[in-house]
């Protein structure tokens, strides 16, 4: 009879045993029964702060938000330059201007299809709006409640939406930009303000707001003051999605806030998913809404879609993935490994695995390294609406201002700042230098010969180079600093670059910044901060040189054309976006002529007019857009990066049952450093325990 | 015994009030409560109407220590530190300041699989490492117990960091032999728990090992070994009936300390392996300075640990009959 330590080791080998008879591999981590189902599998790295459609304004939360809420347009997911479309609007709106007492109105008509239904969910259950708490209390999700029912989307809904723009108990992100626009939002802000009651559930129903009405069942008028024809883009945010009074009344109910049942945390919505299970710190589920009328995959898109597959599922109907699974995954290390092992689709490339992952070929191109073609993964590429730049501060007397002095410094230090250099060494090459403040894809950007930037660069060959750094030393000089000294005082000049990069792996990026400067012989001195006494000092306009970034919010180039719009300086404003504080009369009335225009050849006239004031000021001593490279397995269908939708999962398509052979394939257990563990472990076990039988038989000495 | 334990309990009072201020002061020195608004609303179109309507909705538009504008006791109460302080002494931890979700209801969660981890390294780790000191105690002054002592000291040199991504890249990369990371409720947690808990024992093996032993080399010396020798006794009986027992107070002093703590999880371990535990809660407060958070589970652990030498204190008596409660 073997001893009981022995007998559980021989269960334990057993099971091993029985474990690997089974067909899923010992390192699957999923459950066995979803081996070959029709799920996709992702991550996620920072937990969402809110899925409320009124507060959420992050891209992480957008992968949850936009594919349960369904404002009323959306993007075209194949077509470039991005094009609105309907989602569950009959069309995209047309403003209509009204004059009315000397002012001018813009309104809009917007028109639901009707039939859309939402999701199944408890909220829609008229028992489920009077719950006790002792019944909440025991809830795990609020889709333990039975009885789940739905209703037809209303124009009502979306309205009701609207107004919690300016609910006192959210903080929506637009709502200061909104009440500028829509009618009556600022004044309804302060209404509701007086009507809420603590512990009390504020009907919005019976709070109407002027600039918004409803027209019929499936017809709501919005109303905006004078002229936002960048409102349309609004509408294709989860800001203006619809959000049924049920779903408010249901999670208001004392101890849902407890159980963390709100509407921040349970989405309810017409779109093809719902947020079924829902624990942040480890995993998030979207399963497919048996309620979505479904949609067809787009016929049309670009030149090359057809050629890459991605028109092949045209006309079919979306969704084609039964469920999303999405799960944390705070380090780099796990999440590649288990990419590789095929246990997610998609990914990223960090910067310690691009070499692993990525080849530049001589002409610049990225491609797949071998090893990564034999697996099957495909690498999609795509520049983002998104500029970093390095900026003065204008109300620096040394840097900024439109003086010739100050204007031919920032033109040597611009010369001098090699973006390309850079993007080589601390991108791996993954960007592209900006030469205006628009990002490639957005209208009025211009590509090669007529957009490069003629204060930096110098087209020769076709291509726009450097400009050489003897030309940076002279116009260095003109302005005064010969040799990185001021020629009126003799002392050397010293510039200083305000930073939140103050890690030790921060090190080589700011040694990289003083190099480039000490190539003019400028003195280029740090000031690490932390992120708050950063922002605060931009809000002073106490920098001097700092860098920052910004990322559209719909691609139109108004969106970036303002950071450098006058009365959007931070330091006047403090919720401008012109950090840098940049002034200029003429390119103020020209932003102002450029905004409310349509795409036209007179608004590419206009925005070529303030490149050129923007780079003649020169108040960027340039930037780059960085390139965004992820990669999909090969059984990942239709996959193709678009940087303004988010709601993209509903397009993709997998292959399961390749990839559950394919995962096989990849992850069979290799045994032998078990047994050799056992043997090792054996091998000093026995010595010693004859050696103790020995002593213990040994005679006194 | 009791009315020890109530004076100790009375003492706990007072620490953990510095202990708040201490973190309340650490935590103002760096952040006003506006910079904590903006950190909590992010950097686009954040308005300053924002700012105050979070400032007021979370309870941070008042004085931090001293409100002058108020009457008489009020001016100590209707201060931040007052208010935000005073719950946590009935437990009451309130809402994250990121996400608004109930802390209390996330602790509730998130110490499972914290204890997941933590007890199985805990245990197997104390079993391993004392069977293996008691090893090298018994073959003392041979090559064994050399080898033994080497090995220690070169597993206590490497960091828990090289032996977490070279256990990943191991047993789940190389090896394919369980997942390297993730988690999931009931039986199936198994499956992601080995790795982590071995990295566990094996991280505090060299250490622990080279402890116990220094203890138990230290026993043997003692005249009661020898006399338990001379009498005959087997050298199992002398070690695990008289070594181990005489070496129990500084073993209990540095083990039970430790045990209510466990729950609090691994800061990094549950990061590496994605382990939703409250140690990974614990540093996405700090990333996202959600002073709610870090401020409950900086109490919560001066709690378990008072709780903790509270307990070392009553272990003594039951494995030491000499000592006595005075």
């Amino acid at each position: 009879m073997p001893s009981p330590a022995l007998r559980a080791l021989l269960i334990a080998a057993a099971l091993a045993l029985l474990a690997g008879c089974s067909e899923a591999p010992w390192n699957y981590p999923y459950s066995a029964a979803d081996r070959d189902r029709n799920i996709l599998y992702s991550v996620f790295v920072d937990r969402p702060k809110h899925l409320d459609p009124a507060q959420s304004y992050a891209s992480d939360e957008a992968v949850f938000t936009r594919q349960v809420y369904e404002p009323p347009l959306q993007y075209h997911y194949l077509k470039r330059p991005y094009e609105l479309i309907p989602l569950t609007a009959a069309a995209v709106p047309q403003a209509r201007l009204v004059e009315k007492n000397g002012a001018t109105y813009s309104v809009y008509d917007v028109r639901i299809q009707p039939g859309i239904r939402y999701q199944p969910h408890p909220a829609f259950n008229p028992a489920h709006l009077a719950l006790d708490r002792a019944t909440i209390a025991g809830l795990r999700s609020p889709y333990d409640l039975p009885a789940h029912a739905a209703r037809e989307l209303t124009a009502d809904d979306y309205i009701y939406q609207i107004k919690r723009l300016a609910h006192p108990q959210l903080h929506s992100p637009i709502f200061g930009l909104m009440s500028e626009y829509i009618v009556g939002l600022k004044e309804y802000g302060e209404r509701l303000k007086k009507a809420a009651r603590p512990g009390t559930w504020l009907d919005l129903r019976e709070h109407p707001l002027e600039g918004v009405e409803r027209v019929d069942a499936q017809t709501y008028r919005v109303t905006l003051k004078g002229r936002y024809p960048q409102f349309v883009y609004w509408l294709a945010m989860p800001f203006f999605a619809p959000m049924p009074w049920e779903a408010d009344r249901f999670f208001s109910q004392a101890g849902m806030a407890e159980k963390n049942f709100t509407l921040d945390w349970w989405p309810i919505g017409t779109g093809p998913y719902m947020l079924r299970q829902n624990n942040p710190n480890a995993r998030m589920v979207l399963e497919r809404n048996p309620n979505f009328r479904g949609e067809p995959y787009p016929a049309e898109g670009e030149p090359g879609d057809a050629a890459a597959g991605l028109l092949a599922d045209a006309g079919k109907r979306m969704p084609f993935v039964d469920r999303a699974v999405f799960t944390r995954e705070k380090e780099g290390i796990p999440l590649w490994n288990k990419f590789l092992q095929g246990y997610y689709d998609v990914s990223g490339i960090q910067s310690d695995t691009f070499d692993q992952v990525v080849r530049i070929s001589v002409e610049g191109d990225a491609n797949l390294t071998p090893e990564m073609e034999r697996r099957g993964i495909e690498l999609r590429t795509s520049i983002a609406a998104t500029v970093f730049y390095l900026s003065v501060n204008w109300l620096d007397p040394v840097v900024g201002g439109n003086s010739e002095r100050a204007r031919k410094l920032r033109h040597a230090l611009a010369i001098a700042t090699d973006w390309e250099e850079y993007l080589s060494i601390f991108a791996n090459g993954r960007g592209v230098p900006s030469h205006s403040p628009l990002a490639p894809g957005i209208f009025g950007y211009r590509d090669g010969r007529d957009g490069f930037n003629p204060v930096a660069y110098e087209w020769r060959g076709g291509q726009a180079h450097r400009r050489p750094i003897e030309q940076a030393k002279k116009l260095l000089a003109e302005a005064g600093y010969r040799d990185g000294r001021d020629a009126k005082t003799g002392q050397p000049l010293v510039l200083y670059l305000d930073t939140t990069s103050r890690g030790p792996g921060d090190k080589p990026r700011l040694d990289w910044w003083r190099k480039q400067f000490a190539k003019l012989s400028i003195q280029l001195e740090v000031r690490e901060t932390d992120w708050n006494r950063f922002q605060e000092k931009l809000r002073k306009g106490t920098t001097q040189i700092f860098i920052v970034g910004w990322s559209a919010d719909y691609p139109d180039p108004e969106n970036f054309m303002f950071l450098l719009h006058g009365v959007q300086g931070r330091a006047r404003n403090e919720q401008g976006v012109n950090a840098s504080n940049y002034v200029n009369p003429e390119y103020d009335a020209l932003f102002e002529r450029m905004r409310n225009m349509p795409n036209s050849p007179e608004r590419q006239r206009i925005i070529d007019r303030m490149t050129e004031i923007f780079r003649h000021d020169s108040p960027w001593i340039g930037g780059f857009h960085p390139k965004n490279y992820s990669l999909a397995h090969g059984w990942l269908a239709n996959s193709k990066p678009n940087e303004m939708a988010d709601n993209t999962l509903k397009y993709l398509r997998v292959d399961a049952p390749r990839r559950d052979a394919l995962r096989n394939q990849w992850n069979e257990p290799v045994v032998w450093p078990l047994l050799l563990a056992l043997a090792v472990l054996a091998a000093a076990v026995v010595p010693a325990v004859v050696s103790y039988r020995r002593r213990e038989r040994m005679s006194a000495r | 015994m009791t009315a020890y334990i109530v004076r100790r309990i009375l003492y706990a009072i007072p620490i953990l009030v510095l202990v708040n201020l201490l973190t309340f002061a650490l935590f103002f020195v760096v952040n006003t409560p506006e910079d904590m608004a903006r950190m909590q609303l992010g950097a686009k179109r954040v308005t300053p109407e924002a700012i105050e309507k979070w400032k007021i909705e979370h309870g941070y538009d008042r004085p931090l220590l001293w409100n002058a504008k108020a009457e008489g006791l009020e001016k100590a109460t209707r201060t931040i530190f007052f208010e935000k302080s005073v719950k946590l002494f009935t437990l009451s931890f309130g809402a994250s300041e990121a996400d608004k979700r109930d802390i209390g209801n996330e602790i509730k969660t998130r110490m499972w699989p914290s204890l997941a981890l933590a007890i199985p390294v805990f245990l197997v780790g104390l079993a391993v490492n004392i069977t293996f000191a008691l090893f090298l105690a018994f073959f003392r002054a041979t090559y064994l117990d050399y080898s033994g002592v080497v090995l220690c000291v070169a597993m206590m040199s490497v960091s828990t960091l090289f032996y977490i991504i070279g256990g990943q890249y191991l047993v789940s990369k190389l090896w394919h032999l369980v997942p390297i990371s993730g988690y999931d409720e009931g039986l199936d947690a198994a499956k992601f728990l080995v790795l982590p808990v071995v990295i566990g024992i094996i991280s505090s093996f060299g250490s622990g090992g080279r402890f116990y032993r220094t203890l138990f080399v230290e026993e043997m010396g003692k005249d009661y070994v020898r006399t338990a020798r001379a009498k005959g006794l087997a050298e199992t009986t002398v070690l695990f009936r008289h070594v181990l027992k005489n070496a129990m107070i500084p073993i209990l002093t540095g083990v039970v300390v430790v045990i209510p703590t466990l729950f609090l999880g691994s800061l990094i371990a549950e990061s590496f392996f994605g382990i939703p535990g409250l140690g990974s809660y614990t540093i996405d407060a700090i990333q996202a300075q959600d002073f709610a958070v870090v401020r409950a589970m900086v109490f919560l652990g001066s709690v378990l640990y008072i709780i903790g030498l509270v307990l070392t204190d009553i272990s003594y008596t039951l494995v030491d009959p000499r000592v006595r409660f005075g």
